[in-house]
């Protein structure tokens, strides 16, 4: 019989962020998004940059977190992610993310005259600012404007 | 003989030290509250983490990676880690104790080492030894980042086969009167194997061996790749965090006692304060007493 939920653990080198019964999640995998619902094959992954969603158990919310690389194992009953860096959207600085988006955008821009700027580390930092505003904007309530 | 001035400079100066470390104590006990936390929100990802590297060493047939190679052992790596500072009682001192006990019993090897804070660096460094790397400053706020900057140093050298082992020398923080000297090894990882863990983590990886194989996202090796230097991370991670749990407490018990020392001195002082005042009043009630009876 397939088991009706799936326990997901987040935890960050820093802290356990997350240990919630939930019906779906999302992953960031290193290579694409991962849908997993209860009774998913075990499965092992390295996480890229992006957006984790899971569904509560009883609930319709979908909660949203900013993943920043790591691993996720995946077995039947139970995903335990484990992410360099995970947020949630109320934890998130805009205005901060904001400016290292800027910075990113503006080293890519430079790169092909300035043989200095790394490309692929400002590439990383442009995908991280980005994901970190995308998730922020889907903050409980009004969406964030001014920060 | 010393004056009543003397006595009361002499009490007053103590009872500024005392001040002193009693404002220490405070410090490191909301310090050692912190360090504590740290090492206690740190703890789930460790475990989360030898998990599930576990039962995919178990699911891999003979798993291969230059972090999992067994050499024989001519040359050590020992990452050492100290205080930034002293004042915190035989602290530092009994680190570098376990760690010249380890160079002792390895001295048919060629150790080199990693000194972590400066107590440790000084300390090594009088003593002559070369380093492959220090890091100073860096246990006041104990950093993701700086675990990561040594365990990188650590499997580079390891993993180009200029070290054959890698140790780790800390104190672990069982509890504030009992900080427990420890050597890890952290390179070859073969704790992943051995580890005793709680009958509920056998459990679940006895379990774990009995399933089917993992669909890989990635290829194994390249899972392996990741999975192996995080593990070192981590460790490095959670013996900086114990580390400076057990300093704060080393310097709160340190500093307890100091200012309990620095309160029976100044008893001790102002009683002979009290006796040479004493014996001053005496005397001079007998040469008044003496002079009166001369002159009537």
């Amino acid at each position: 019989m397939l088991p009706e939920s799936i326990e997901l653990v987040i935890v960050t080198p820093e802290r356990q962020l997350l240990r919630q019964t939930v019906v779906e999640v999302t992953l960031p995998g290193g290579d694409g998004c991962l849908g997993i619902l209860p009774g998913h094959a075990p499965l092992i992954t390295e996480l890229g940059i992006g957006e984790l969603t899971y569904r509560a158990k009883g609930t319709s919310e979908v909660g949203h977190l900013a993943i920043i690389s790591g691993f996720a194992e995946v077995l039947g009953d139970r995903v335990t992610v484990l992410a360099e860096t995970a947020e949630r959207p109320e934890e998130i600085d805009v205005a901060r993310a904001e400016e290292a988006k800027k910075r990113a955008e503006q080293r890519l821009a430079s790169a092909s005259s300035d043989p200095n700027v790394d490309w692929g580390r400002a590439a990383i930092a442009l995908q991280r600012s980005l994901i970190r505003i995308q998730v922020a904007r889907k903050r409980h309530g009004a969406p964030v404007s001014t920060e | 003989m010393p004056t009543l001035l003397d006595f009361r400079r002499r009490i007053r100066s103590v009872k500024n030290s005392q001040q002193i470390t009693r404002a220490m104590k405070f410090v490191a006990a909301a310090r050692l509250r912190r360090a504590q936390e740290a090492a206690l929100a740190a703890r789930p990802y460790a475990q989360e983490l030898v998990r599930v590297l576990r039962s995919t060493m178990a699911r891999i047939q003979e798993p291969q990676h230059p972090l999992l190679e067994r050499r024989e052992e001519k040359t050590a790596l020992a990452i050492v880690l100290t205080g930034e500072r002293g004042l915190a009682g035989a602290f530092n001192a009994n680190i570098l104790r376990k760690a010249s006990e380890f160079f002792r019993a390895n001295r048919d090897k060629k150790v080199s080492t990693i000194a972590v804070g400066k107590k440790g660096r000084d300390a090594l460094k009088k003593a002559g030894f070369t380093f492959a790397g220090e890091w100073v400053n860096v246990l006041a706020r104990v950093e993701f980042k700086t675990a990561r900057e040594i365990a990188k140093l650590a499997t580079d050298l390891y993993a180009q086969k200029k070290v054959d082992s890698v140790y780790i020398i800390f104190s672990e923080f069982k509890s504030v009167m009992a900080p427990n000297l420890t050597v890890e090894k952290l390179l070859p990882v073969e704790a992943i194997r051995e580890e005793k863990g709680s009958s509920e983590e056998q459990e679940s990886a006895k379990t774990a061996e009995v399933q089917v194989d993992y669909i890989y996202e990635q290829p194994e090796a390249q899972l392996l790749d990741k999975l192996l230097p995080r593990y070192v991370e981590t460790q490095i991670l959670r013996a900086m965090l114990e580390s400076s749990a057990s300093e704060y407490a080393a310097r709160m018990t340190a500093m307890e006692s100091a200012t309990k020392n620095a309160g029976d001195v100044i008893e001790a002082l102002t009683l002979y304060m009290n006796k040479v005042r004493q014996a001053a009043i005496t005397k001079e009630i007998i040469e008044i007493v003496s002079g009166a009876s001369y002159g009537s």
